[in-house]
């Protein structure tokens, strides 16, 4: 199932949008205020199901979003992303982007944040649920595509309407 | 005069922002000099969709979406069952129909009369004929989407202002089982646009409506606090009321706090209490003086005592086929069958069929142990086959039930916090049991494979505070009279669920509504 345009736009919809800068701001405690596309993306191919195509442009789109602005979520998403990337250089000698998909995966279960419970203000584990894996999780399950995934195609957070709710299995 | 001084000449101060304190506040503005003071802030519209998304996200509680909490919310619970308080409200502009579900049903005409026709209880000092044009009026207020298919329903004069939302697919399937038992199933009111109304727009099924309707189709106060604005209303938000001063006979003057550390006095010819059935007696308790020693117009006794809420039953269980949940936050259709079947030993009670049953895929997402195909399908195995039914179930007044204050804990400003000290009696409990009799046998008739029953011991409020402030004719029993002005002072009234003598088992918010229009027309007849 491929993620499309409508996807993206239907998920910033869904979530808050942080302030909404599409320009990169300057940020005084962050000069790389460009959003982690790459890095994100490389995030999604681990923790998005294999059947879904389409992943690096909607990723693209929610980063410019969420994660290039000089709000706190913004900056949280970058600094996550910054310290997850010095864990990968620690532990596997490069950034995340360049692992295997085998190691990214293996390095977000590392860090813990297959179990740990989402914090923007806790350790490390919990950031990076937060600000990497929940942050791709959320949009892609508030989605229609990601909700179709499942089976609902108006999932919660969709402004989908009010006509799915009527109809049947065979709809 | 600054955005946060007290109004010169004000005729009426209004305390609170809510439904009730907006519709007064809407009501009189045109026409008198109106100020309105809200402890809570005044929330962006813009940040919904942040707020939508605390409300999905593991990381925030349901009081950190509206930002309740801390040492300004502060709060106790000494009797017997936990209440959650922070959970129950909000305080901002709109008050609690920020996060309310929405449902806006009439009080049947026996909850009216509760001693005479059900033996318990006493009976209000008005019946339903009295409210009956001021329920129609409530309902074009709020904006209701409403059909007239329900038989059991009080006598109404004329339709809904907007049609009902049609029932869901899973109501579908409860009614073949329904049919079976010969239950009926009928539409519910629902405060929330089915069209485009009233300036905004209809609903576009974002499935937060509790706590939050980003698209502003679900009615909220905000609505008539910005039309008594428009009026020429002052609102001024952030400003708590920290005590009414008042003399033997009349309220003098409004003492609130401001951001900035400075008190004022808001001073007014006529002041409504209108800040829920928590926070309006705590104020009058907050006000005690050598005039009334054990709180402001509590000659009675009664400030804070015989503490309602509504109870909840409940059963859910899964299907061997889809259901189609989470599509939308509100519920379509349900059942008053058993409603005037109470009396003495059973209490009434109201059935719900839920849209919402089973989880939300997207939450169950964001708090699993694992993601990618795993996740998928972990998804795809616990969404899709869920169904369940609810209940509210009234309780009585009970002396061991109340709002108190608690002298050991203070809030921001130094005042003793409220204390919720919450019982509930045999015969609600009875009668959770009884509605939880019907919704497993419905359940059971669907072929269901029953997983939770929430009974008398799972039971919990459903944050309707009611009681507090109960409405009398008789000064030694009741705080407020039948036109919910102080029995003690002549130019104070009260508006609010506060007033209720007794629940019902109806969601309170068109009774308050009601009541609140019916207080304006006489506030403005006292002023003139």
């Amino acid at each position: 199932m491929e993620l499309s345009r409508r996807d993206a736009v239907a998920a910033l919809a869904a979530i808050g949008a942080g302030t909404g800068a599409a320009v990169h701001a300057v940020d005084s405690d962050d000069d790389t205020a460009a959003p982690p596309v790459e890095t994100l993306v490389a995030a999604a191919e681990v923790v998005y199901p294999s059947e879904l195509s389409g992943v690096e442009p909607f990723v693209e789109a929610l980063a410019e979003r969420r994660a290039a602005g000089d709000d706190a979520h913004a900056r949280g998403v970058r600094e996550t992303v910054r310290e997850l990337d010095r864990h990968a250089e620690s532990w596997y000698d490069a950034p995340f982007v360049e692992l295997s998909a085998a190691d990214r995966d293996a390095l977000l279960r590392e860090v813990g944040a297959d179990t740990a419970d989402e914090d923007p203000d806790g350790t490390t584990a919990e950031r990076v649920r937060y600000y990497v894996v929940n942050e791709l999780l959320l949009a892609l399950y508030a989605s229609p595509t990601g909700g179709e995934l499942v089976g609902i195609e108006n999932p919660q957070g969709h402004p989908g309407g009010v006509d799915s709710y009527r109809q049947g299995p065979g709809r | 005069m600054s955005g946060r001084t007290p109004v010169e000449g004000a005729d009426v101060c209004v305390v609170g922002a809510g439904p009730a304190g907006g519709i007064v506040a809407d009501r009189l503005a045109a026409d008198h000099e109106v100020v309105v003071l809200e402890a809570g802030p005044r929330f962006d519209p813009a940040e919904r969709t942040d707020r939508q998304e605390r409300a999905i996200r593991p990381a925030y509680d349901r009081p950190d979406v509206w930002e309740m909490g801390g040492p300004r919310d502060a709060h106790s619970a000494s009797g017997e069952r936990f209440y959650p308080l922070n959970h129950a409200r909000v305080k901002g502009i709109g008050g609690s129909t920020l996060h309310w579900q929405g449902m806006v049903m009439r009080l049947h005409e026996d909850d009216f009369n509760s001693g005479s026709a059900r033996g318990v209880g006493p009976d209000w000092p008005v019946d339903y004929a009295d409210l009956r044009p001021y329920y129609a009026e409530a309902e074009r207020e709020l904006g209701v989407s409403g059909a007239d298919d329900n038989p059991y329903a009080p006598p109404r004069e004329e339709p809904h202002p907007m049609p009902a939302f049609p029932p869901s697919y899973s109501d579908s399937l409860f009614a073949e089982a329904c049919e079976e038992l010969e239950i009926d199933m009928h539409s519910v009111p629902n405060a929330r646009n089915s069209e485009p109304y009233d300036g905004r727009p209809e609903c576009v099924g974002y499935g937060t409506c509790q706590p939050v309707c980003p698209s502003g189709a679900k009615y909220d106060a905000t609505t008539h606090i910005e039309s008594a604005a428009a009026r020429g209303a002052m609102v001024i938000d952030r400003a708590p009321v920290q005590r009414l001063e008042h003399d033997a006979d009349r309220v003098t003057a409004a003492v609130y706090a401001t951001p900035d550390g400075e008190r004022h006095r808001q001073e007014a010819d006529a002041v409504v209490v209108a800040c829920g059935g928590v926070e309006t007696p705590r104020l009058l308790l907050l006000s005690e003086s050598t005039d009334y020693p054990d709180g402001l117009a509590n000659s009675s006794g009664l400030v804070g005592r015989l503490f309602m809420d509504h109870l909840f039953a409940g059963a859910g269980g899964v299907l061997e086929e889809p259901t189609r949940q989470n599509h939308v936050g509100f519920y379509t259709s349900g059942c008053d069958q058993f409603y005037d079947d109470a009396d003495a030993e059973v209490a009434p009670f109201k059935l719900e069929f839920f849209n919402y049953a089973g989880p939300s895929p997207v939450e169950t997402a964001l708090s699993a142990d694992e993601w990618g195909d795993d996740l998928l399908e972990g998804l795809r195995d616990s969404y899709g086959n869920h169904v369940a039914m609810g209940a509210l179930v009234e309780q009585l007044p009970r002396e061991d039930s109340y709002v108190g204050l608690d002298p050991d804990r203070t809030d921001d400003h130094g005042n003793p916090v409220p204390d919720v000290h919450w019982s509930v009696g045999d015969r609600a409990l009875r009668t959770i049991e009884r509605a939880n009799e019907i919704q497993t046998a419905v359940l059971e008739e669907l072929g269901a494979e029953i997983e939770w029953v929430a009974g008398p011991d799972d039971t919990g409020p459903a944050y309707h505070h009611m009681g507090t402030t109960r409405m009398s004719d008789d000064p030694g029993a009741g705080v407020v009279d039948a036109d919910c002005r102080t029995h003690d002072l002549e130019n104070c009234w009260v508006a609010s669920s506060s007033v209720f003598p007794t629940g019902g088992a109806m969601n309170p918010t068109l009774t308050i509504a009601a009541l609140a229009l019916r207080v304006a027309d006489h506030v403005d007849g006292a002023l003139r």
